[in-house]
């Protein structure tokens, strides 16, 4: 028992042995509250990850208007040009992230926010701060409805 | 990198004081005796109250008032992760804490802690334990499954139909005739908001006052000389035995949560009779019994009346124990203020016991 060496020894042993135990702890409680919070998160990540989105009856939508609607949890817009033809496209700016609307007598989409102007045929950046196109979706009409899913 | 910490440390010691709080730690002692081990009653309310501030705030951020009260629980208990977990803590740690606070006040009672010059720590704890019932009270309807909502119903029944203030009580805590939307909208503000602010300062208080006056000791160590008393340290010592106690109580706590969740009920319908077996929480139970006690005895408002009004003497004369023990200022036993004591103590558990029997 004499010399210094075993104190020394058991002092880190227990020192080790109380590291871990606390740091289980630590798991204990910090995981579920950390799946706790991120919980709407991963329910909107697993609502994002739809492939396709059939909208129901959209087909009656009159030439020269616009649907706004949901791509999982995703803001988008279904736009039926006046010549007839269908297009899909992302409605978040991707600018700053505002929801962005078709104006038809322009014939353009706008945003709100600071001015950002997209084609409405190809969701092309035309003006203003917005850096990207917006995302286009593949558009098929279908009996009953429109059928939306991603490229 | 030393001589940045010791700067730093010193930059921040001129500002607030900290070496003042390290001596005041170092210094301060809490006595041992036999019966230490009701000292640390006090510290397990605490923690099961700092328990309930963090899973309440965690329970705020999903639970939803009104008319999607109900549905946003069940949301919590069944699609949320952990959800369950977060809220049976919540609905455990609320019964442990007053079970805990009923502890300690029956603790410093029979340790006569209560005397000069203690009597605020006295009347603020037993603000902390009023408030904590009701606490209790308002938390128990938000869910709005039929347990809450009939329980609700039935103990608002008996303030509501007292003399006079009883209407009162009806518009104003009811928010009118039939717990409704209403009521739960202001039961959830009072819970989430008005006792929480009114509680925090009187525990700041309290908690303050027990390091001003030190731990009391009960009057068999006082009849002791001192150099026959042994302390400890409070720091590290009673610190380390105080967070070992809090490790034990969160152990406790996390086996009845995960062992026994909080049921989620059925959702609640005024139309549909009312379940079996409707009853307060355990905490009320003898109050409860009291009332229904003196309304056998005695016809109608009378007897109503007469149990509102001995239980409200019963718990002035409790409140004003300090005032008139003054027996034992002088060290000794005072023996009444103990039998009185033993009386209630004996009172509670019978009343308890009798309302279970009689559901």
């Amino acid at each position: 028992m004499s010399g210094t060496k075993e104190t020394v020894t058991r002092r880190d042993f227990l020192r080790i042995i109380l590291t871990g135990v606390g740091a289980c702890y630590a798991a204990a409680i910090g995981y579920p509250l950390w799946r706790y919070l991120i919980s709407p998160a991963e329910q909107a990540k697993s609502l994002a990850a739809v492939k396709e989105v059939t909208l129901k009856d959209a087909h009656t939508l009159a030439a020269g208007s616009v649907l706004m609607f949901k791509f999982g949890s995703h803001p988008a817009m279904l736009i039926h040009h006046k010549d007839g033809s269908w297009v899909a496209l992302d409605a978040v700016c991707t600018h700053l992230g505002c929801t962005v609307q078709y104006q038809p007598d322009r014939n353009v989409i706008h945003c709100n926010c600071h001015g950002g102007e997209y084609d409405a045929q190809t969701g092309k950046n035309i003006s203003g701060p917005p850096p990207r196109p917006l995302r286009p979706y593949v558009v098929k009409v279908i009996e009953g409805g429109v059928l939306v899913s991603r490229v | 990198m030393k001589s940045k910490i010791d700067a730093l440390w010193k930059w921040l010691d001129e500002r607030l004081d900290l070496s003042q709080i390290i001596a005041f730690a170092q210094h301060k002692t809490v006595p041992q005796h036999k019966y230490s081990f009701w000292y640390y009653w006090g510290g397990i309310s605490l923690f099961l109250f700092l328990v309930q501030a963090l899973t309440g705030v965690l329970l705020l951020i999903y639970y939803r008032p009104g008319p999607e009260a109900f549905d946003s629980v069940r949301q919590i208990t069944y699609e949320i992760n952990f959800g369950w977990l977060i809220r049976s803590l919540h609905a455990w740690a609320a019964n442990l804490m007053v079970a805990s606070i009923f502890v300690h006040m029956f603790s410093v009672y029979f340790m006569k802690a209560y005397r000069a010059p203690r009597e605020f720590g006295w009347w603020s704890g037993m603000l902390l334990l009023m408030i904590s019932t009701v606490f209790g009270f308002s938390g128990y309807l938000l869910p709005m499954n039929e347990l809450s909502y009939f329980a609700t119903k039935v103990g608002l029944e008996i303030p509501t139909s007292m003399p006079i203030i009883g209407p009162l009580i009806g518009d104003i805590v009811r928010a009118g005739p039939e717990v409704s939307e209403y009521t739960l909208q202001r039961f959830f503000a009072l819970h989430v908001v008005v006792l929480p602010a009114l509680f925090v300062p009187i525990l700041v208080f309290h908690l303050w006052l027990v390091q001003r006056n030190g731990m009391a000791l009960p009057p068999s160590e006082e009849a002791r000389p001192v150099q026959e008393r042994k302390t400890i340290p409070f720091f590290p010592n009673f610190f380390m035995k105080d967070l070992a106690v809090w490790l034990i109580t969160l152990n406790v706590l996390a086996l009845l949560a995960v062992c026994f969740p909080w049921d989620l009920g059925v959702q609640a319908d005024a139309l549909k009779p009312a379940p079996l077996g409707i009853h307060p929480e355990w905490y009320f139970m003898s109050a409860f019994q009291i009332l229904k006690v003196f309304g056998n005895l005695l016809p109608g408002d009378l007897g109503e009346a007469m149990g509102v009004g001995i239980f409200t003497l019963g718990i002035i004369l409790w409140m004003l124990i300090p005032l008139y023990d003054p027996d034992s200022r002088s060290g000794e036993r005072a023996r009444h203020a103990t039998y009185f004591g033993l009386l209630v103590l004996a009172g509670v558990i019978v009343l308890t016991i009798w309302g279970y029997a009689a559901l």
